[in-house]
């Protein structure tokens, strides 16, 4: 199957956007080569603006070109969510700025960088800010699909991206805030976000071979979550699993845990990354030693079944 | 409006600051007070295109507080300008109230950006002049720092941002009072030569010896923009301005006063 990196989908959607919205400009911090906003600042160098090493700097410069009737898009790894998280609450988040960020190199398939640039909590840090629109876009595809909504949405909007080239499926509908029915089954539902479809699709060939009926279902948008489905199924299988590359706090699994809070009795489990930071190694290598891949996690699914 | 009625002005909002922070029985009354001369210079003089009754025109200049606890001097100028009423100040810092503890662009007119996080503002006007330029507009865009502020690494970004893209249509008026909250610069954190820093940063300066001087500060604001280069106005100013008690004191950086106080202060600012 073709494989592309989804901050790679991200660069090539700037550019498609670029070429219908005159509005949109392009911000970075030093690092157009990785999170591919170099094609924008080939298409239109006049529309894209280094900011230098200054991630802070760089949101609240987009905050107030945005108040000039453009709409930024911010581009540097989603590690440095925290280290800019000021200015994205205050500067931008606060006064319902049209910013749009899109983070890449999110989570442990970083790989090699390390712990200290593998980011596990920014999906966290995006929920909690009111206003905020996040995406967490599983395929090159989607990802297309999240940069168009984002410039159509008026308000902050965060784009999570992965530097590890992942499968490209086929496109589906997209609709902000709504998630996507992969596959029904009756024995439990898998629900994942971003590039770990790919090991949730490999989890759910794991149970079809011992004979389960596993669900899936996809979660391009983190908020507004799409609590309805996600209750649904939980009530139709009666056991949930949450897979994400991301801290078990704050993540999907606790927009999933909000949507079924109080709703009723299910078998609930989170996946993905147990409370630590990550560290150097090759991706594939990572997801095994924190329990991610696609045969760990039906493994792990089949024993709680 | 003549030199005369521009002091009066300067005088009734030195006045809206003790009403509304005894009012509030909070705020920060002295680096508001240090500040009235910048800000009802650009208000009633200086800045173009603004217009109570249509705050929201795009070709405006813009004007950023990025010392946004002053706050109160703000509020007294917008209210004197005729964005809102006067009855405001009885919400000041209260519940449902449109003049919040910082400035809050979407809840009070005549607001251009929500401030209060030090260092934030005058990287929002750096990207508000970029923004400006980058649309064609005509406009400038002013905005005020603390010293204390400049402590924030953010400043220093924010102005290697502002020489790298040339916003001559940028000012960065800073308020030199000398005190932060816990003491007074050179206690809390030197800011060695200022004016060299902001100068090897690639600032334009201007520096006013009295900053609560308002010829002086007219002829800053009004001096040409040097093509290329950002602006910055150093002014010298003093923490707590206008009221006797609070003049140069560290401890009325944010302490409201009391009625008697209040007063007093009043009385002083008589015409």
């Amino acid at each position: 199957m073709e494989k592309k990196a989804v901050r790679v989908a991200y660069g090539e959607a700037l550019v498609r956007l670029g070429a219908k919205n005159d509005k949109v400009v392009v911000l970075d911090a030093d690092l157009a080569q990785a999170t591919m906003t170099k094609d924008f600042k080939a298409a239109y160098p006049d529309r894209f603006y280094d900011c230098g090493i200054a991630e802070a700097d760089m949101v609240d410069i987009a905050a107030g070109m945005s108040t000039m009737g453009l709409i930024p898009f911010c581009s540097t790894f989603a590690v440095f969510a925290g280290r800019s998280y000021d200015q994205i609450r205050n500067g931008v988040c606060y006064p319902h700025f049209n910013v749009k960020f899109g983070f890449s190199h999110a989570g442990i398939t970083l790989g090699e960088d390390g712990g200290s640039h593998q980011a596990i909590e920014d999906l966290a840090l995006m929920r909690v800010l009111p206003g905020m629109t996040v995406f967490a876009p599983s395929d090159a595809n989607e990802c297309y699909q999240c940069v168009e909504a984002a410039a159509k949405i008026d308000g902050p909007v965060y784009i999570r991206t992965a530097r590890l080239p992942s499968p490209i499926y086929d496109e589906r509908p997209f609709e902000v805030g709504k998630g996507q029915v992969l596959r029904d089954g009756k024995d439990c539902v898998i629900m994942t976000c971003g590039i770990m479809l790919e090991h949730a699709l490999e989890a759910v060939e794991v149970l079809k071979a011992q004979g389960k009926d596993p669900a899936l279902l996809n979660f391009h948008t983190l908020k507004p979550f799409d609590d309805a489905l996600a209750l649904a199924y939980a009530q139709k299988t009666g056991n949930v699993f949450t897979v994400e590359e991301h801290s078990v706090i704050g993540g999907l699994g606790d927009a999933v845990a909000a949507a079924l809070c109080g709703k009723g009795c299910f078998s609930f489990e989170k996946i993905g990354i147990n409370d630590i930071f990550g560290q150097s190694g090759k991706p594939a290598d990572l997801l095994v030693e924190y329990g991610l891949s696609g045969k760990q996690i039906g493994e792990r699914i089949l024993a709680r079944l | 409006m003549n030199l005369q009625e521009l002091q009066d002005v300067c005088r009734r909002v030195r006045q809206d600051i003790i009403i509304m922070t005894n009012h509030a029985g909070a705020g920060h009354p002295g680096g508001s007070l240090s500040l009235v001369e910048t800000l009802v210079g650009l208000y009633f003089d200086t800045m173009q295109g603004i217009d109570p009754k249509d705050d929201k025109n795009p070709d405006r200049d813009r004007f950023v507080l990025s010392k946004g606890h002053a706050a109160p001097a703000l509020y007294g100028t917008l209210c004197e300008r005729g964005y809102f009423d006067r009855e405001e100040f009885q919400h000041f810092r209260q519940l449902h109230g449109i003049l919040q503890g910082h400035p809050d662009v979407k809840k009070c007119p005549g607001v251009d950006a929500s401030t209060g996080s030090l260092g934030q503002g005058i990287s929002i006007a750096v990207g508000m002049a970029l923004g400006a330029r980058h649309q064609g507009k005509k406009l400038h865009v002013y905005t005020a720092i603390g010293d204390g502020e400049c402590d924030e690494g953010m400043v220093w970004e924010a102005s290697m941002a502002a020489a790298h893209y040339k916003l001559d249509n940028l000012t960065v008026i800073l308020d030199y009072n000398g005190m932060q909250i816990d003491g007074t610069n050179s206690e809390v954190m030197s800011l060695g030569n200022i004016r060299a820093k902001f100068e090897a940063f690639g600032y334009d300066i201007i520096e006013v010896a009295d900053g609560n001087d308002m010829t002086q500060v007219l002829e800053a604001l009004h001096a040409p923009a040097c093509p290329g280069k950002p602006r910055l106005l150093l002014m010298h100013t003093l923490k707590g301005k206008g009221v006797s008690f609070m003049e140069g004191q560290v401890g009325w950086h944010g302490k409201a006063p009391n009625a008697e106080q209040t007063a007093q202060a009043l009385k002083e600012l008589e015409g």
